[in-house]
């Protein structure tokens, strides 16, 4: 009985917040818009019995996905979304390496510290670090003053609300989840063979790419998937820093759904978000398989 | 010997700068004298009192602390049965299911969990304001609470539970007596957690809260929205300040207990 309450509870409760909400996005992304409230239609009407279902069943279609498919906002906004994810995807591996693998070689006594240094921006307001590029991004801002102050540039760089500042968002708020999974994958690496290898003749650059970057394959391909699939539905970068001309599937789904007020297609977009987040989200999982039989 | 050059040296430094310049020079900029944030205009702590009489900002503080109190309470007592139900249940009808529905999330964009949510509340005529936000956050945080618990769970000796049954405890005092003291520190951090995506999230909280309760954050994003505000500057600092000093404290705390540990270790082995 005991057990039966155990299980139950956090069941139930995950049943009715998390599956059955997707199944009703789902059905609305199969519904058509209408003028009412709420605005779509078929509306499901259990009072007729097997009837009311079967009516309501018929009316399903894949209108929405059909008119995403024809409309090109959408193409540039998925296939955006994806190259903004992909980019600073491997702009944060760039930044997070050496500073993964400076945190690994450093002396034991100092790697907690290091180690706390690197979560604690974790722990402050996602949104407000993102805000905090917005005055330095911004033509009048931190960045342009001290450039044009070294004489550098003569002319204000147009920085804020590009894609530039979209990647610079990114790569800033989520660098602590690429540098973690590297850092504890260099620390577990055995420092004698680096000696060996170079013991056997290999210059530094050599056992780098020979032992070091091949044993931290694992931490690697966790960090990306840790960056990478987080961001194609970033919502909160994209608004505040990429301004009206960048296009994110997130930004677009937000708008679809407040202030067009178009609930089908924002479900539908919210779908298929999904499907491509899937392929990702599976070969992360395998990597995290692997990653632990070898573990063992 | 470490090897530890001049190339490693200056990654950290910069890598270091890059993290926190952005936090420090909007710390300096919220105690400017200016309305123009990039101007310095001498030092002033006139935001901070503006801040302090400005009752939206407060009400929605207070919503916030309130919604991240209770549904990180939820979260953690629903996230830590989900843990024991997953590692020490074996198996049961639905089982995939279950760890399907404990995962999925952590992976499920904002904005879809934020607009699915929405959707069941309107279907099933639930007014949106403070309770929904609960509902919500309690339902994300409660995933990552149970991965940080069964994290635990999973990792010690399963034998000590056996022991305890063996010697005459109910499988509810095992848990009590045995169980429950070793994942304590997983529980705490998993609270923790859970309270901070709380009082974090916007997406959400955006699509779950009505026009009755608004967090921090929602008020934040759209005081942002247009522009740098003096105000967020300051705001922001606080928020700031507090979790430093949170995070530090508890990293001093976790230090010296270790340290008194490995002490009391050591005069254990002399005696």
């Amino acid at each position: 009985m005991r057990r039966l309450i155990l299980i139950a509870v956090p069941y139930l409760w995950l049943v009715a917040l998390f599956l059955i909400p997707f199944l009703i996005v789902l059905k609305i992304s199969l519904s058509d818009v209408a003028l009412a409230r709420p605005p779509y239609f078929p509306q499901l009407d259990l009072a007729e019995g097997w009837a009311g279902i079967k009516a309501f069943l018929s009316e399903l279609d894949f209108e929405n996905f059909v008119f995403l498919s024809t409309d090109d906002l959408y193409w540039k906004a998925y296939l955006s979304s994806l190259q903004i994810a992909v980019v600073s995807t491997l702009l944060t591996l760039l930044v997070a390496y050496p500073i993964a693998y400076a945190m690994a070689r450093a002396a034991d006594e100092w790697r907690p510290t290091l180690l706390m240094l690197v979560i604690l921006p974790f722990w402050t307001s996602f949104l407000i670090r993102v805000y905090s590029w917005m005055g330095i991004l911004s033509t009048e801002g931190v960045l342009n003053r001290f450039l044009m102050w070294t004489g550098i540039i003569s002319e204000p760089l147009i920085l804020l609300n590009t894609k530039i500042a979209v990647y610079i968002g990114i790569v800033y708020t989520y660098l602590p989840f690429m540098i973690l999974p590297i850092y504890s994958a260099l620390e577990k690496l055995d420092e004698s063979l680096l000696e060996a290898a170079e013991d056997l003749g290999c210059s530094r650059l050599q056992a780098f790419w020979l032992i070091t970057f091949p044993l931290s394959r694992n931490g690697i391909v966790a960090g990306c998937f840790l960056v990478f699939i987080p961001a194609i539905g970033e919502f909160v970068i994209p608004s505040l820093l990429g301004g009206s001309g960048t296009l994110m599937i997130g930004k677009v789904l937000w708008e679809e759904f407040f202030s067009n007020r178009d609930w089908p297609v924002a479900s539908a977009v919210a779908i298929i978000l999904l499907l491509i987040l899937i392929i990702p989200i599976i070969l992360f999982q395998r990597n995290e398989q692997k990653a632990r039989e070898a573990g063992r | 010997m470490k090897r530890f050059s001049w190339f490693n040296a200056t990654s950290l430094t910069l890598g270091f700068v890059f993290l926190y310049m952005p936090m420090i020079i909007l710390v300096i900029y919220s105690f400017n004298a200016s309305k123009l944030v990039t101007v310095w205009a001498g030092f002033s702590t006139k935001w901070y009192v503006e801040l302090f009489h400005n009752e939206d900002f407060l009400a929605a503080a207070v919503v916030t602390l309130k919604v991240a109190v209770v549904s990180s309470t939820f979260a953690t007592v629903l996230g830590t049965m989900a843990a024991y139900v997953l590692v020490r249940q074996g198996r049961f009808h639905g089982r995939t299911l279950f760890s399907g529905m404990i995962y999925a999330p952590l992976v499920m964009p904002e904005v879809i969990t934020g607009l699915s949510l929405l959707l069941l509340f309107i279907g099933i005529g639930l007014d949106r304001g403070i309770v929904t936000i609960i509902l919500a956050h309690t339902t994300f945080a409660m995933c990552y609470v149970s991965v940080v618990v069964s994290s635990r769970l999973t990792t010690f000796d399963h034998s000590l539970e056996e022991a305890a049954l063996d010697l005459g405890c109910s499988p509810f005092e095992a848990f009590r007596l045995v169980t429950l003291p070793i994942i304590a520190p997983a529980i705490i951090s998993g609270w923790l957690l859970a309270f901070t995506l709380s009082l974090d999230d916007l997406v959400i909280a955006s699509f779950t809260s009505g026009p009755s309760a608004t967090t921090l954050p929602i008020k934040i994003f759209s005081a942002v929205r247009l522009g740098v505000s003096p105000e967020i500057n300051a705001l922001s600092t606080i928020m700031i300040g507090i979790v430093t000093v949170g995070v530090v404290s508890a990293s001093l705390i976790t230090k010296r207990a270790a340290v008194k540990r490995a002490r009391d270790e050591q005069s254990a082995e002399r005696s």
